[in-house]
């Protein structure tokens, strides 16, 4: 049975209707066509699809659209301020952060929500706090330097 | 012929382009010439120049796999078109997957057009528009595309010199070209690429490379040889490239295909009928295709499960991966050891057999697809490696002419060989046929660790004599299965070094090295085990043996940089070192490594590895490429191999089929061997192929223990 489930994305209200158990990945992807958040493996274990849900990241691909009910959802088309880009975008540009690239956004979210709880992390921070994030053309060196540099700021 | 045509006489040409005037081309090159006003359309007014090369002979260039190379002799080396904005455009049929041709082959345009990279864009494999360069593998585009481009670009330059030389009636050598800009010091006059495109706009030039074509030199570069950052970052960290899973359409569906629940399984019955209540689902069932299409995934995949459970299906037996190697070498014709006297007249012998299990190569962006027909034509967006391979089997599976058929390759997520074969595509065109709307397929991780591809199981024999001097007097190594990439031995000694087929139970393909990962652990865990039955140190042993000036080189630096002869002194349980070195695509790698032991778990903290490809073109690019390769090469060292019973996979999931992670990533330091002298080769492979037996080697140094099964695993280790 479709429902009416309002939230906010990038700073805009939604209202979807539809049915309560679709991911809240489908729902940015198809319904809304924000495609910067990815499908790696639809089992929470790669990070491609992650976005923020009120502050927190949270895996999309498991998320069922419900749980975004009355909240606010940042994906990385929401991170920009226009031609400004984040803090985290920049330094991932600096390091050349990124091969393919399709990792990429479910990294600069992790680093984000990681800087935000914890903005001046050791390594060992950082390792754990992206622990969760696979990247297949393996960029891991680059990436941890992204986010070191980014908490340098 | 218009190669015969000087330049002044090309120039004299009204605007160009009727095909009759290249009467020896092939088919391809004529469809190519029809391409070129299509190209036009799609980029605007400005200048197009279109140029050929003509092999000398029939398999020169070398043949490629997959797509056509254009028909006849004629390939066309670059189409480059000069737009009235200032923009070059060069079109090339080469992809973009993480690897970095899309950055190093604009490098490579920009030096030769004198533009800066800012001004020139390069559209890649969209088979409407580029040239047929061929299947991206093989680490081939660095040798040869690059050239190839390079030349036409140098060439089109040229023909742009002669334009404006022809304008103000000058001597062409009296010209110099900077930044896009033409200029004439004697007279100080100034003609931009923008200018003249848009005074010559209209015309199209198709031309033949001169033979005097030269190519900038290595020490005149100003933006090769130079970190590059790729062209499309900003789009990648704002999410707003498109990926082929990303591709939006109007009225866009989502399709999904039911699998079988084994391998050889056969659908004997099924009902679709089941779902025929779902709103908007379409079902597709032709023979043993059997597919959905709805307006969400969720909604095809939940019409997908209804209809999976009325299938019955005859399921024959499967080999499972606890009998592979023993089926793979019963199933083998494994000759015999020719040297056999020397074995038994030797000081010391030694015979060994390492295993090498099916690996996956998990791919960020599993295989995409959206199709679109329109008025019997079909387009075509995906990830693939081989976009006129692709072209090919699309035109086949409908039964159309390949000109009815466009593949458009977005820069995708991950291919290390794994995104050669026809797939996502085929499926997604064929729901598209049947619904009447455009279809994306996207498959699951599971599909794609269970119905893709995989890097070939293998079982390698090796057999060695040595003399009393630790001299190694014969050497028979041969590769069950996996096959023949770097089967040879680099090292003097009388060899004999071969591969044999085997009846590989699962759908093998290439994977990053092919074959080179599987035969290099054989073959420098051997010499490792060599060595050690001559009580000489690894790297001596080695050396003692070498004469390829370049891999002793790279072994050399590698041990020097990692300080191997104060670190293998070091006698510690806990802590072992190890090297391993090869070569292969005419590159060279070394790797040393230190792995730590503890509770029987092999964890690795130091790796130095040097490369050399020659000449390098973009040496942020290349140290990406090699960290890269080194710690994708973890995986299949230490902890991938894929699981399988009576025909079903059983860890087609990232939380079972254990790729390399954050935790994983060892300090590495990784030397750059610059051979400004030698040729550009390619570097995608050969970095992963020394890291699984230098770790192998390092365990042995630490613990005494020989592993000679990939993944390593310690007897005691959790499994």
């Amino acid at each position: 049975m479709p429902a009416t489930i309002a939230f906010t994305v990038n700073g805009q209200q939604k209202s979807v209707s539809t049915n309560p158990a679709r991911p809240l990945l489908d729902v940015l992807r198809e319904d809304l066509q924000l495609t910067g958040t990815k499908f790696g493996c639809g089992e929470a274990r790669c990070g491609a699809c992650s976005v923020l849900l009120d502050g927190k990241r949270v895996f999309s691909c498991q998320t069922p659209v419900s749980k975004a009910e009355g909240k606010t959802v940042l994906t990385i088309e929401g991170l920009a301020t226009g031609e400004k880009l984040h803090p985290v975008q920049d330094a991932f540009l600096a390091e050349n952060a990124f091969q393919c690239g399709y990792c990429t956004a479910g990294m600069i979210m992790c680093a984000v929500e990681l800087l935000n709880e914890t903005p001046h992390p050791t390594d060992e921070e950082i390792i754990t706090g992206m622990s969760r994030n696979v990247c297949r053309c393996c960029s891991y060196t680059s990436i941890i330097k992204a986010v070191r540099r980014a908490a340098g700021k | 012929m218009i190669r015969d045509m000087s330049l002044e006489e090309i120039l004299a040409q009204p605007d160009s382009g009727a095909e009759d005037q290249l009467p020896l081309v092939g088919e391809a090159l004529q469809a190519e010439l029809g391409r070129r006003s299509f190209v036009k359309m799609v980029l605007g007014a400005g200048l197009l120049i279109t140029v050929t090369s003509y092999a000398e002979e029939p398999d020169d260039p070398p043949p490629r796999r997959g797509g056509g190379r254009g028909g006849g002799r004629a390939n066309v080396s670059a189409r480059v078109h000069f737009g009235k904005d200032g923009i070059v455009t060069v079109l090339t049929g080469k992809v973009e997957a993480g690897q970095g041709a899309r950055a190093e082959l604009s490098q490579g345009a920009a030096e030769e057009l004198r533009v800066p990279l800012s001004q020139l864009q390069l559209v890649m494999s969209d088979t409407g528009l580029v040239p047929d360069d061929g299947i991206t593998a093989g680490s081939g585009s660095t040798p040869r595309t690059m050239p190839e481009i390079r030349r036409g670009c140098a060439a089109a330059r040229e023909i742009v010199l002669g334009i404006a030389a022809k304008k103000w009636n000058v001597e062409r050598n009296t010209l110099e070209i900077r930044d896009g800009k033409i200029s004439h010091a004697e007279s100080k006059r100034e003609l931009t690429y923008a200018d003249i495109a848009s005074e010559d706009q209209g015309k199209a030039f198709d031309i033949g490379v001169p033979d005097n074509t030269t190519l900038s030199l290595v020490k005149d570069w100003k933006i090769l040889g130079v970190p590059a950052a790729r062209p499309n970052g900003r789009a990648i960290v704002t999410g707003k490239h498109g990926y082929p899973s990303d591709i939006q359409r109007p009225g866009l569906q989502y399709g999904k295909v039911l699998r079988a629940p084994s391998y050889g399984a056969s659908l004997k019955s099924i009902d679709t009928d089941v779902v025929k209540e779902m709103k908007d689902v379409t079902i597709v069932h032709e023979g043993s295709f059997v597919g959905v299409v709805a307006p969400t995934s969720y909604a095809a995949d939940a019409a997908l499960t209804a209809i999976a459970k009325t299938a019955k299906w005859d399921t024959p037996p499967h080999v499972s991966s606890k009998n592979l190697y023993d089926y793979l070498r019963k199933n083998a014709n494994v000759p015999k050891n020719p040297f056999a006297d020397d074995v038994a007249k030797a000081d010391k012998t030694l015979r060994q057999t390492y295993l090498v299990p099916y690996v996956q190569h998990t791919p960020m962006e599993p295989r995409a697809a959206v199709a679109e027909w329109k008025d019997g034509n079909l387009t075509v967006w995906t990830g693939t490696q081989n976009p006129f391979g692709a072209r090919g089997s699309l035109a086949q599976a409908f039964n159309i002419g390949a000109d009815k058929v466009r593949v458009i390759v977005p820069d995708f997520g991950g291919g290390f060989g794994g995104k050669h074969s026809p797939d996502a595509h085929i499926e997604a065109a064929r729901l598209a046929k049947t619904a009447g709307k455009p279809v994306q397929v996207r498959w699951t991780r599971a599909e794609e660790f269970t119905w893709a591809y995989f890097r070939p199981a293998g079982v390698i024999d090796a057999e060695a004599s040595l003399d009393n001097k630790g001299k190694i007097t014969s050497w028979f190594f041969i590769n069950i299965n996996s096959g023949r990439s770097a089967v040879e031995t680099p090292y003097r000694c009388k060899n004999r070094c071969n591969s044999v087929g085997s009846k590989g139970p699962l759908r093998e393909g290439s994977y990053r090295a092919l074959a080179s990962t599987a035969n290099t652990f054989a073959r420098e865990s051997f010499m490792d085990e060599l060595a050690d039955a001559a009580k000489i140190d690894p790297l001596e042993f080695r050396l003692a043996h070498l004469d390829d000036g370049r891999l002793r080189a790279v072994l050399e630096h590698a041990a020097k940089k990692f300080d191997w002869a104060a670190r293998v002194k070091k006698k510690d349980p806990a802590l072992g070192v190890g090297l391993a070195c090869g070569t292969e695509k005419a590159s060279f790698v070394a790797a040393c490594a230190e792995v730590a032991i503890k509770d029987s778990e092999i964890s690795v903290r130091h790796v130095c590895q040097a490369f050399d490809c020659g000449v390098i073109l973009n040496p942020a690019n290349l140290t990406s490429q090699i960290q890269g390769a080194i710690i994708m090469g973890l995986g299949p060292a230490l902890r991938e191999e894929m699981i399988f019973e009576d025909g079903r996979m059983m860890n087609a999931s990232l939380s079972e089929y254990l790729v390399p992670r954050f935790r994983d990533v060892p300090t590495i330091d990784v030397e750059l061997v610059n051979r400004s002298d030698q040729p550009a080769v390619g570097a995608g492979e050969t970095p992963i192929i020394a890291i699984a037996p230098a770790i192998a080697n390092a365990v042995f140094h630490a613990t005494g223990q020989r592993l000679r099964q990939l993944p390593l695993r310690l007897a005691g280790a959790a499994k």
